[in-house]
């Protein structure tokens, strides 16, 4: 939590310019993406399965079994 | 492996036949519904272990599993210049494991020691993009021998005055149903019968917001936070405990779970060639379990169409209140399981993946867009591996 509300207050305290689209290039590029890529589907199923935590991003929150 | 490049070759002819259409270079935006992409997603996961829930947290966790999806978008503007979206996806997953295999102790390979899940969905979404709306509505399913998932979701998307900015609102439910396929040695006769095991729900709501930001011309972020409310059976009806006088007993948790996941992710442009993206998620439960993942992954671009990522990633948690290992629980306590997923423990996952999307196209047909391959290896403190390697074609 102190974490999270430390990242926050910086990006805060960060000026953020208002970038116009011809300036988006590099932001448009498909490695900037924000979010799990397709090819990450599986492994991301996985984790949530083998793992106690889930969601926010980080593998669904529910809808399949994970039984085994 | 023969069956996804003649899937893709089938791809490949078809819009082949697509592109002798004439094409429009006016900038006006068609009404007719057009192709926008189609990928076809195929997975290999092994996995060992040696805490299987199923045989009280000793045992193999021996299982492999071939995952393949399929998906396809179409988009379409009305006459009020609204953009419209259109996905369909179809995943089919084949599994193979130990630890299933011993619902019955006696069986050498039982009808559980292999599954096949199948999971469609289908999504719509508008967007007004001189407003800078999006409303989105999705449907899925997800199917299994022992479960059987209905989920839905809608969601309004709003952009900032500027367009740098943009806020989400996501609602989510997942109303599922467990097989209660028990241990062959804890059924009655009245349960026994093969092939005809009672359901019980479990439900799933999940609302979620998120907003991202772009700082600069080379950094962008995220921020998201899930409420999700679980209610129903959430115990694994073959999952077996054995207590301390070593009596076998099934795994039983509580009928509720309130999960609050929150994270945070970023993605920088360094210089021309390299890519720097995290991701950071704090998570708490009211079972107990508390959890932090790290995870870095660094795309450095080899040339504008060829790129290589290497990725770390580290996960700890907690361990829920409920858990003990084999023969460690005792008969006053109220809920109890020894599956492994829940306990205390670390770990990390690195790999690296490599992406190619040549301008004329993959083999130089024009429609095979993209080829990415990622592999993965993964460890936790208390003893299980795995490896993952995935596949993602994509045609435009």
């Amino acid at each position: 939590m102190v974490v999270l509300s430390s990242v926050m207050a910086i990006v805060s305290f960060t000026s953020c310019a208002s970038v116009k689209e011809y300036q988006k290039n590099k932001l448009n590029d498909a490695e900037m993406t924000l979010g799990n890529r397709k090819i990450q589907k599986t492994e991301t199923s996985f984790q949530t399965y083998r793992e106690g935590a889930s969601g926010a991003n980080g593998g669904k929150d529910g809808g399949g079994c994970g039984c085994n | 492996m023969k069956r996804i490049f003649l899937t893709a070759a089938a791809i490949c002819a078809l819009l082949h036949a697509r592109s002798q259409a004439p094409t429009d270079s006016t900038g006006f935006k068609s009404r007719q519904l057009k192709l926008e992409e189609i990928n076809l997603v195929s997975s290999y996961y092994t996995q060992n272990g040696d805490n299987a829930a199923v045989t009280g947290g000793i045992g193999s966790e021996k299982l492999t599993d071939i995952a393949n999806v399929f998906d396809i978008k179409l988009t379409k503007y009305d006459k009020r210049f609204r953009k419209h979206t259109f996905g369909a996806e179809i995943g089919i997953d084949h599994y193979t494991s130990a630890s299933s295999d011993m619902i019955d102790l006696k069986a050498n390979s039982s009808a559980s020691h292999a599954d096949t899940r199948f999971y469609p969905s289908l999504n719509w979404s508008v967007a007004n993009e001189k407003k800078g709306t999006t409303f989105t509505l999705g449907a899925s399913s997800s199917t299994e021998f022992d479960y059987q998932s209905f989920g839905a979701n809608i969601s309004v998307a709003k952009k900032t005055r500027n367009k740098n900015g943009e806020f989400t609102a996501k609602f989510q439910t997942y109303l599922d149903h467990v097989s209660l396929v028990i241990p062959v040695e804890l059924r009655t006769v009245s349960n026994g019968r093969e092939h005809d095991y009672p359901t019980t729900p479990r439900n799933t709501f999940v609302e979620s917001l998120s907003y991202s930001q772009i700082i600069n011309t080379k950094l962008q972020v995220m921020f998201l936070a899930d409420l999700v409310q679980q209610k129903g059976y959430l115990s694994l009806p073959f999952h077996r405990v054995y207590f301390k006088d070593l009596t076998v007993h099934q795994e039983n948790l509580p009928d509720s779970r309130i999960k609050i996941p929150l994270a945070f992710r970023a993605s920088y442009f360094l210089g021309d060639k390299f890519v720097i993206k995290t991701y950071y998620r704090f998570y708490k439960d009211d079972w107990g379990l508390v959890a932090h993942t790290v995870d870095i992954e660094v795309p450095v671009k080899i040339t504008p169409f060829l790129s290589i990522s290497p990725f770390y990633r580290y996960y700890t948690q907690s361990g829920i209140n409920y858990f003990a290992p084999y023969a460690a629980h005792t008969a006053q306590e109220q809920y109890y399981t020894s599956n492994f997923d829940l306990s205390k423990f670390n770990s990390n996952f690195y790999g690296a993946g490599i992406r190619i999307a040549p301008p004329k196209g993959i083999f130089g047909q024009e429609h095979f867009s993209m080829i990415e391959l990622r592999y993965g290896h993964y460890t936790r403190t208390n003893g299980l591996n795995s490896d993952i390697v995935s596949m993602n074609l994509k045609f435009k």
